[in-house]
């Protein structure tokens, strides 16, 4: 699929994300919108799953391990004909089958996250049994640059590069915002590349906010190796909404209705212009 | 006289040769759960995690997920203090079906002080629903245990102790899975144990009954999911029920029975540790100084019946 196509799968699922948290009053809303591209780009064109393999022992397998922005993964997974349109039209309600974290009962979601620094060990588990079992799927795991404060992610890092998982893909989302404010003042993370270097891994960097870049990036992933790989991938937190851009106060946001109507029209007036290049 | 976890070993890799999706994953604990003979001879089914058992518990459910009969193997008191998160988590919320082994339990490590203590992990672990809890009280419940552990579709805790054990499954008896099993009749009083403390249990029992006392015994070792209903034929036909676990007396076997029997007119007294970080010493002097042998259970048996 080219890039052009991805942006504006890309856009259509701001839009219903920004829908579907308003609709809700609830969700990650900043970091939501910091990694909806790369989720794009991941399951539109990288990733093997389909709804009708979500079973298939060879398909690739993603951990959202920055669980809290599972929003962006429910819009992603309906946008490809794997989440039923009601179920996430209830998101939020008494008894909906969907929460504010990722659940496995969900179609097309492996397993359950939400506490921070688990999912990297996850990949590591499902990585290794792809090597013992000679399947040539891959596993991604997406994590927060807020999340890198958690030290169990470092166990998992060095596991990997024991393991040589050369079949495991790790992607920060690197927005600098966390819930207090910038990373930086939070717990400084800015030598991430080299500490992930340090630590065995190919490290590459893209601009998130570049389906371009983060296409090609992915493209460029090399097969064996013998190395984990780690994508920073610079993003924008709140990226679409222009009030929203680079404000830790929409790490989990609501918008408002006059503030709800700026940002559907900012986003469908981007989405227009889309359709007519690409028509 | 057997240690359960070199039991658990030898019946996992014996099993393991055989089918190469089991997998024993530890950290840096393969003396320890006396898992060398299985990483030596199959490496490729042996997963070294190194000192972190957060990480452990993880990649034991990652494997798990993709259809790896995984047994994650070390210390019993790490793995449901540091990986407590993980073990909640990525096992028992995820539904991920890793069985964990956790060795030298409750006081085993004795003399080592409460940092290698877990006498905690039953009060911790029954709150986590879809979590199993098992303390095998023996070689022969050990093995059955594995056996059966491989191919069960849930997560699940096994603790077993360090020393060697004296046989409690011997002769007729077999250890039933997920039942309490009754190893001595009686309606007089009940005497419940799990784990390490099954065998003292029932040598008070067998005390009692020299003495005229009809004392039942039940191995409580499947803690959970528990055969409630040997628990409630015993409030109906004994007076007094006692219960003694090598665990807190807060939150493990005496809460489980008294929280189920809160509603009967059946006395129940527990034996456990109190609210303080146990002796030093080894587990016999443990035992006995908190009166967990058969010796300390007769004794409050017989003062418990006289209430």
């Amino acid at each position: 699929m080219s890039s052009q196509a991805l942006k504006l799968i890309s856009e259509r699922n701001r839009k219903r994300l920004l829908e579907v948290i308003y609709s809700a009053r609830a969700g990650h809303t900043g970091g939501d919108l910091s990694c909806l591209n790369v989720l794009t780009a991941l399951y539109f064109h990288t990733l093997n799953i389909s709804k009708d393999q979500l079973s298939d022992p060879e398909r690739d397998r993603f951990i959202l391990s920055k669980g809290h922005c599972v929003e962006s993964l429910f819009v992603t997974l309906e946008s490809k004909g794997i989440l039923p349109k009601e179920d996430l039209d209830s998101l939020g309600r008494y008894g909906s089958p969907l929460g504010g974290h990722p659940t496995s009962n969900v179609p097309g979601i492996e397993v359950n996250s939400g506490a921070l620094g688990h999912g990297l060990s996850i990949g590591v588990g499902m990585a290794l049994a792809a090597k013992m079992d000679g399947r040539q799927y891959r596993t991604f795991v997406l994590m927060g640059d807020g999340e890198q404060g958690e030290g169990s992610i470092y166990e998992a890092a060095m596991a990997a590069h024991q393991y040589k998982l050369d079949n495991l893909v790790a992607i920060i989302d690197r927005n600098h915002l966390q819930i207090s404010g910038d990373t930086e003042d939070v717990m400084a993370i800015d030598d991430i590349h080299v500490k992930w270097t340090a630590f065995g891994w190919e490290v590459t960097e893209m601009n998130g906010d570049d389906m371009d870049d983060i296409v090609r990036t992915l493209d460029e992933l090399h097969p064996g190796g013998g190395k984990p790989h780690l994508i920073i991938s610079h993003s924008t937190k709140g990226k679409g909404v222009s009030y929203m851009e680079n404000v830790a106060k929409w790490h989990h946001g609501v918008p408002t209705e006059e503030q709800y109507v700026q940002a559907i029209q900012e986003i469908e007036s981007r989405i227009k212009e889309m359709e007519g290049t690409i028509c | 006289m057997l240690a359960c976890r070199k039991t658990f070993t030898e019946t996992l890799l014996e099993l393991a040769r055989k089918d190469k999706d089991i997998i024993a994953v530890t950290t840096d604990a393969r003396g320890s759960v006396t898992l060398g003979d299985f990483a030596e001879e199959l490496p490729a089914q042996f997963v070294e995690c190194g000192i972190a058992e957060q990480d452990a518990v993880g990649i034991s459910a990652g494997l798990a997920h993709s259809g790896k009969k995984v047994f994650c193997c070390g210390p019993a008191c790490f793995y449901v203090a540091r990986s407590l998160e993980q073990v909640k988590v990525d096992m028992a919320y995820s539904g991920n079906p890793v069985k964990i082994l956790g060795v030298s339990g409750g006081v085993a490590y004795g003399a080592l002080g409460a940092t290698h203590h877990s006498l905690h992990d039953i009060a911790a672990l029954r709150c986590f629903p879809g979590m199993n809890i098992v303390l095998p009280p023996d070689a022969a419940a050990t093995e059955t245990l594995v056996r059966f552990l491989v191919d069960f579709p849930e997560p699940v805790y096994v603790r077993v102790g360090r020393a060697g054990v004296p046989d409690v499954y011997e002769g007729d008896f077999r250890f039933e899975i997920g039942k309490a099993n009754t190893l001595l009749e009686g309606n007089d009083i009940t005497l419940i144990g799990a784990g390490e403390t099954v065998w003292h249990v029932l040598q008070a029992g067998k005390a009692l009954k020299e003495k005229g006392i009809g004392a039942r015994v039940l191995d409580f070792s499947w803690i959970k999911p528990f055969d409630r209903d040997a628990l409630l034929k015993a409030a109906r036909e004994t007076s007094r029920i006692l219960t003694v676990e090598e665990h807190s007396r807060f939150g493990g076997l005496g809460a489980l029975v008294t929280e189920t029997l809160s509603e009967a007119p059946v006395p129940v007294r527990i034996l456990g540790i109190p609210d303080e970080n146990a002796v030093h010493g080894c587990s016999k002097e443990i035992f006995h100084h908190y009166g967990l042998d058969a010796e300390g259970i007769e004794t409050a048996a017989l003062d418990f019946l006289k209430k």
